[in-house]
């Protein structure tokens, strides 16, 4: 690693229009927020692709790692009775 | 350092993974050598889309129109935007962006050697957007489907934006063709001197080609290299045809068996050649890349003082508050 300071990685969220959430759509170097909106802006929405963006410096975001996805999400995976068709009913019951 | 029986073992599972078509995203365990691979492919690829934005600034300030002028501009903006994303994609293996740029401009990394080749003229601009980007495309469309997520994600981004490109590039050829037989010639001319390095785009054969096999296994490449250059011949062909250029391939024939093109023997003396620094322009290009980045650096470094100043000034005020 070069010992030269460099811009800090900024990951960037864009909203492609009003009642959409924002999404993630990649990352890039910017001096300070206000330039990661403006580099933003250049780099991600170039042909109208958003309406609103968000920008947070990669070293903010805490992570799940991938060792943890068992223990976090394994415990969704045996219960099925959070889903509808776990519920038997007669045909003849409509509208639900 | 695991054990080797232990690497053995991830990297089974791995593969398994990348057979399922699932998709490895970059927390994710990965052999070594499929990180070095992709940082290696994926940093060539985003000096290309760097370095490929030079030959054609060569002619923003000559375009023969407003409309040719805006749209090449714009052409030339989305492939730095190309960059950006590529540049980012190798960022998220661990590669740091210093790093990737020193490699580029020491001369250690390589880019497409199709960018080492001069525009002599406008009409190097339509044949760069019709057979380069024609070319790019046909390269870039499968590895939208790669197995690393982020490239994958970038290749989307990327292909969506690509298609303008080579219309714009074949609407000029076509213009070109249907004007003066002077404007005629200089569309042929381009052509002929576009053809062949287009071709080579596509890489060493696959006899050739010492990372095909494993590329393909990791699903990091999806077809060969002949593959792919037989489909662009077989498509572009026609296109040459109907706006009345030939290619400058005396074995050029369509296969009726084959239901494919037959071409001529590429020169890869010549290839081998740009791709080790004796092109036409190999040293131009890393001279102005290297030139571009000296001269932006008090730009960069102006820019983090002004950061820092504005966030002591916000300390300082909040400081004031507490007070
Ligand atoms: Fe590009
Ligand atoms: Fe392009």
């Amino acid at each position: 690693m070069s010992e030269k300071k460099n811009w800090p990685l900024w990951e960037i969220f864009i909203r492609s229009k009003n009642g959409l959430n924002h999404k993630h759509v990649g990352s890039l170097h910017a001096a300070d927020a206000e330039m990661a909106i403006e580099n933003a802006r250049d780099v991600y929405t170039r042909r109208m692709e958003g309406i609103s963006i968000w920008v947070v410096e990669s070293e903010h975001i805490t992570a799940s790692s991938p060792n943890q996805s068992e223990s976090l999400f394994d415990p969704a995976n045996d219960k099925v009775y959070r889903h509808p068709t776990f519920y038997n009913l007669p045909d003849e019951v409509k509208h639900m | 350092m695991k054990a080797p029986a232990d690497y053995a073992h991830l990297e089974d599972q791995f593969q398994a993974r990348i057979d399922a078509e699932e998709k490895i995203e970059p927390k994710d365990w990965m052999p070594d050598k499929y990180r070095k691979t992709l940082i290696r492919q994926i940093s060539q690829h985003a000096h290309s889309e760097i370095v490929g934005m030079l030959p054609e600034g060569n002619w923003v300030t000559r375009a023969p129109s407003l409309r040719r002028k805006v749209a090449l501009l714009a052409k030339v903006q989305d492939e730095a935007g190309h960059g950006l994303y590529l540049y980012g994609a190798a960022e998220t293996l661990g590669a740091e962006r210093d790093d990737l740029l020193d490699e580029l401009h020491t001369g250690n990394a390589k880019y497409s050697s199709i960018f080492n080749y001069p525009t002599l003229s406008w009409a190097d601009i339509g044949a760069i957007g019709w057979l380069v980007d024609g070319a790019a495309i046909m390269n870039q469309v499968p590895l939208c489907r790669c197995s690393y997520g982020p490239y994958a994600r970038a290749m989307v981004r990327v292909c969506k934006e690509e298609s303008f490109h080579q219309r714009q590039g074949y609407e000029i050829m076509l213009t070109l063709a249907r004007g003066t037989e002077a404007q005629k010639k200089m569309a042929q001319d381009a052509l002929n001197r576009w053809w062949w390095p287009s071709l080579m785009m596509f890489g060493p054969n696959d006899a050739e080609s010492k990372h095909t096999a494993q590329s393909m296994a990791w699903k990091i490449k999806r077809f060969t290299n002949d593959e792919l250059r037989q489909r662009f011949v077989d498509i572009t062909a026609p296109q040459a045809e109907f706006i009345g250029l030939t290619i400058p391939d005396e074995h050029l024939k369509y296969n009726e068996e084959t239901g494919h093109y037959d071409f001529g023997p590429i020169n890869w003396d010549e290839f081998w050649q740009v791709v080790s620094g004796e092109g036409p322009c190999n040293r131009q290009r890393l001279k102005a890349r290297r030139r571009a980045h000296e001269e932006g650096q008090w730009v960069r470094d102006a820019a983090l003082a002004h950061a820092e100043k504005r966030r002591q000034r916000q300390a300082a005020k909040k400081d004031q508050k507490v007070a």
